[in-house]
């Protein structure tokens, strides 16, 4: 069947890009809504499963987990109003590659807490278990209180966190590519396992680390687990442009969407890369109808639940950097200010570090409360966490689109509120249409990750010299 | 025949299995190793024998024909995958079967390794184990950078077995005493949730009783844990945790750590000897009234009569160059005459074994379709699976949380 049966071409006559889809499992936060009577295990394997057979059978991209290494606090506490708990991302990865064939396995893997060597060894493992489908979302930390559970420990100076990642993913690369790939003969007749005695053989020196010796995973069927890249500051900008091969985006917009997009696509030629040779794929939320009424009365209720009372006082005490939980969520904002001292309120989450001027964030919402008359509750779910795209399947089909041929994106990874259930309604609605308006393959036609995003199979180095 | 409960069987699974010829035999497929399918099938049949469980070999470094020190050969097996990631990778395939992962402890993260055995038994629904493991050698540390570990000459190492110059003893004290630490560390952090934390409670918002949830601020010599866990305690409560032994010191973490030791005896004697070592180390650690399972390790070259087995090892021996042992005792002969000796050497305090295939694609299914149905014979060994986790394969009940007050 034809991909593109009938629109060829956009208006401008550019041929129509293809969009890139990816699922998020839900996350550890608010926008995972858990007391929905549909809501089921976040741990089970089951959902797991569901989850990334309804993302398959949507032909999407790929699966995408998150990770946190240390649960979030605050105030001194265990923070208990959202999910709490997830498995191991390289295991639960590793059991989906059995239930799945085609989808691609994203893991975000921490490189403050772990060790070249282990992680390229796990994300090769992987890449082979999986027939050549692995990816790994690259973060950094840079906190003493995730530290706390590790070897390692302690802090990372702001300045280092890049240069440490980036270090670390040269140092894997160095480790990739230590086997070309073609050292296996394994002839039972001659007794030949390897052609090569130094297969696998590699030395890094550098600054975060300095290691020697042979890796001993063989080359997996992508060369290299294809590379994500999160951060959104100047360092993580030029990180994603000279080593990653995808961008996990928070600008789901039009206008923000393209600055970005323009922005980091901008870098790539500073590196020798072509435009095609890095996707940007913002993450995005959903909320669907049979009418785009519908769609805006389920947002609404979805964003309720979503922040219930405590939970709008809690994000209040991010800005505000202060107890406030003698306030009432109904009730108007706090007349007092925010502490503007550092932020200790809340630990091992990255949203804090969003505002980085809280007194004039307090000025905002006291202004718009006051003149909306909001309280609360009602002030944070207005002002945060709005969904991407909400309407009936034709709407959210034609923003989708929209955006990716606007060049605002080349596709989304999507982040459902349920938990396993979330991603179904947008794989049985959504999804058709994209694919008559042919921008979205019906069916896969490569095996590997790298084949579904069309990048390229990193070629291995050249034979080595004799020594 | 016998008034003992049935035999527990574990297969050892490595590459091609433990000749280092394995790879040649024509029933290996040695373009495989690497791949999902080659493991799925291994797996699926020692399902099949209705086995215990399978480990799972692993290493930081390629293998080696060396105690201590990286080879350059090339006409033996050279690489692993990671051991964790085949176990969750066969988890799906599979129902009854435990699944034990080799983990070296020296260079990891026990926080790491904690959530990832968790979601091993998560992603089995019970079926999880690990096999901890030390490493010497100096080649591994040098691919983390992050410590030397000393070289020992051959007068340290000696066989296998001894280690016994002050430099080897230094050594292996300390190795060993980072893996007691560690596999505590791992086991507190499977406990730092209680089972019932979760509660989703609408009325007061809470998803989480957070009072259910438990800092295990573990501080010791190579490292300190603050806990809880991101991963809520797995479906066993406690998996499975097992290590090889030879000698005073790993018998010693067997008898204080572990839920299952393999040790190597070539005889009755040296089973004996090593079993009381074990048990009084556990008497001395506090655990008597724990269970702790003792299993015997054996290299197996199995055929239908111990002339074509012993051919067949020699046959190998002579593509190897090397007239091969091993650390543990290397039987050749029929499944009959290996049910013999199982069944003798049981007598001398083990409760079940765990066979090394000396060729996989060979031995594995004389496990399976030889010695298995030999035992049952001799109502030594389980018709059907029992259990469907992996405690409750080796009548392990599912503990109590060390944190949950009585």
């Amino acid at each position: 069947m034809s991909e593109n049966p009938t629109t060829g071409a956009s208006a401008t006559g550019r041929p129509l890009k293809q969009i890139h889809l990816a699922a998020h499992f839900p996350g550890v936060n608010n926008t995972t809504v858990w007391s929905d009577p549909r809501a089921g295990s976040h741990i089970d394997f089951s959902s797991f499963a569901h989850f990334a057979r309804t993302a398959e059978r949507a032909k999407f991209d790929f699966l995408f987990l998150a990770e946190g290494l240390r649960l979030r606090e605050q105030g001194g506490q265990i923070y208990d109003l959202d999910v709490v708990g997830r498995p191991d991302t390289f295991t639960v990865l590793a059991a989906l590659a059995a239930v799945t064939e085609r989808l691609g396995l994203t893991g975000t893997i921490n490189s403050t807490f772990n060790e070249p060597y282990e992680v390229a060894r796990q994300f090769a493992s992987l890449d082979h278990l999986s027939g050549g489908r692995a990816a790994w979302n690259v973060v950094t930390s840079w906190d003493a209180f995730t530290g706390e559970n590790f070897r390692r420990g302690g802090f990372l100076p702001q300045e280092q966190r890049y240069s440490r990642a980036q270090e670390f993913l040269a140092t894997a690369n160095e480790l990739f590519d230590s086997w070309r790939g073609d050292e296996i003969v394994a002839d039972q007749g001659s007794g030949v396992f390897l052609k090569d005695a130094r297969a696998g053989e590699f030395a890094h020196r550098g600054e975060h680390f300095d290691i020697a010796g042979r890796f001993n995973v063989p080359r997996g069927p992508q060369g290299r687990p294809v590379i994500f890249q999160a951060g959104d500051s100047e360092d993580g900008r030029e990180f994603a442009a000279s080593s990653a091969d995808a961008i996990f985006s928070r600008h789901d917009t039009l206008e923000a969407g393209r600055e970005f997009y323009a922005d980091v696509k901008g870098r790539l030629a500073r590196y020798g890369r072509a435009h095609d040779e890095l996707l940007i794929m913002p993450a995005a939320t959903f909320a669907l109808g049979d009418t785009d009424a519908e769609a805006r009365e389920i947002a609404h209720e979805v964003r309720r639940s979503q922040v219930s009372g405590r939970t709008a006082i809690k994000y209040l005490e991010h800005v505000w950097n202060r107890d406030l939980s003698g306030y009432d969520p109904d009730g108007p904002l706090p007349d007092i200010d925010p502490d503007p001292g550092e932020n200790t309120i809340a630990r091992g989450r990255a949203s804090v570090r969003m505002f980085r001027d809280p007194l004039a964030v307090a000025k905002q919402w006291r202004e718009r409360a006051a003149a909306e008359k909001l309280s609360i509750r009602e002030l944070v779910i207005e002002t945060t966490g709005r969904q991407s795209f909400i309407g009936s399947p034709a709407t959210v089909a034609e923003a989708i689109d929209t955006l990716v041929q606007a060049d605002a994106a080349d596709g989304f990874i999507l982040v459902p509120h349920l938990t396993p259930g979330g991603l179904d309604e947008f794989a049985d609605t959504v999804v058709p249409l994209l694919q008559e308006r042919g921008v979205f393959r019906r069916e896969y036609t490569g095996t590997t990750l790298r084949d579904h995003l069309g990048l390229a199979h990193p070629e291995p180095e050249p034979p080595r010299a004799a020594s | 025949m016998s008034a003992l409960p049935p035999l527990h069987l574990a297969v050892a699974l490595d590459g091609a299995g433990w000749h280092p010829a394995a790879w040649r035999e024509p029933a290996a497929r040695p373009g495989e190793l690497f791949t999902a399918r080659h493991w799925a099938g291994l797996v699926a049949e020692a399902e099949r024998g209705l086995l215990d469980f399978v480990t799972i070999e692993d290493s930081l470094g390629p293998q080696s024909s060396h105690p201590t020190e990286p080879d350059d050969r090339t006409d033996q097996v050279r690489g692993r995958l990671d051991a964790v990631l085949v176990a969750a990778r066969v988890a799906p395939l599979t129902r009854n079967i435990g699944l034990v992962p080799t983990a070296v402890v020296t260079h990891t993260e026990p926080f790491h390794l904690s959530k990832a055995i968790a979601t091993l038994d998560y992603v089995s629904t019970g079926r999880a184990g690990l096999r901890i493991q030390v490493t010497p050698r100096p080649n591994e540390a040098a691919h983390f950078g992050r410590r030397t570990i000393p070289a020992l000459g051959a007068e340290d190492v000696g066989d296998a077995e001894e280690w016994d110059t002050p430099a080897a003893r230094e050594l292996v004290d300390r190795l060993f005493g980072e893996a007691r630490d560690y596999v505590e560390v791992v086991r507190r952090l499977w406990d730092s949730w209680e089972d019932d934390a979760e509660i989703r409670d609408a009325a007061t918002e809470r998803f989480i009783d957070r009072g259910k949830l438990h800092y295990i601020d573990f501080e010791g010599p190579h490292f300190s844990v603050k806990g809880p866990s991101i991963t809520p305690r797995p479906p066993q409560g406690q998996p499975v945790v097992t290590a090889l032994a030879h000698q005073s010191v790993p018998y010693r973490l067997v008898g204080g750590s572990a839920d299952i030791g393999y040790i190597t005896p070539y005889d009755n004697d040296q089973a004996r000897a090593a079993v009381a070592e074990i048990r009084a180390a556990q008497d001395a650690a506090g655990r008597v009234s724990e269970p702790l399972h003792i299993f015997g390790d054996l290299v197996v070259f199995l055929d239908g009569d111990r002339a074509a087995a012993e051919d067949r090892k020699a046959r190998l021996d002579g593509l190897a160059g090397e007239v091969w042992s091993s650390d543990a005792q290397v039987f050749t002969g029929t499944p009959a005459e290996l049910a013999d000796l199982l069944l003798e050497r049981r007598e001398a305090g083990l409760s079940g074994f765990r066979l090394r295939p000396g060729v996989i694609g060979h031995d594995l299914e004389g496990i399976t379709r030889g010695l298995v149905p030999e035992l049952r014979r001799r109502d030594a060994f389980r018709h059907a699976y029992e259990a469907d986790t992996l405690r409750g394969l080796l009548g392990l009940a599912r503990p109590a949380n060390r944190y949950t007050a009585v």
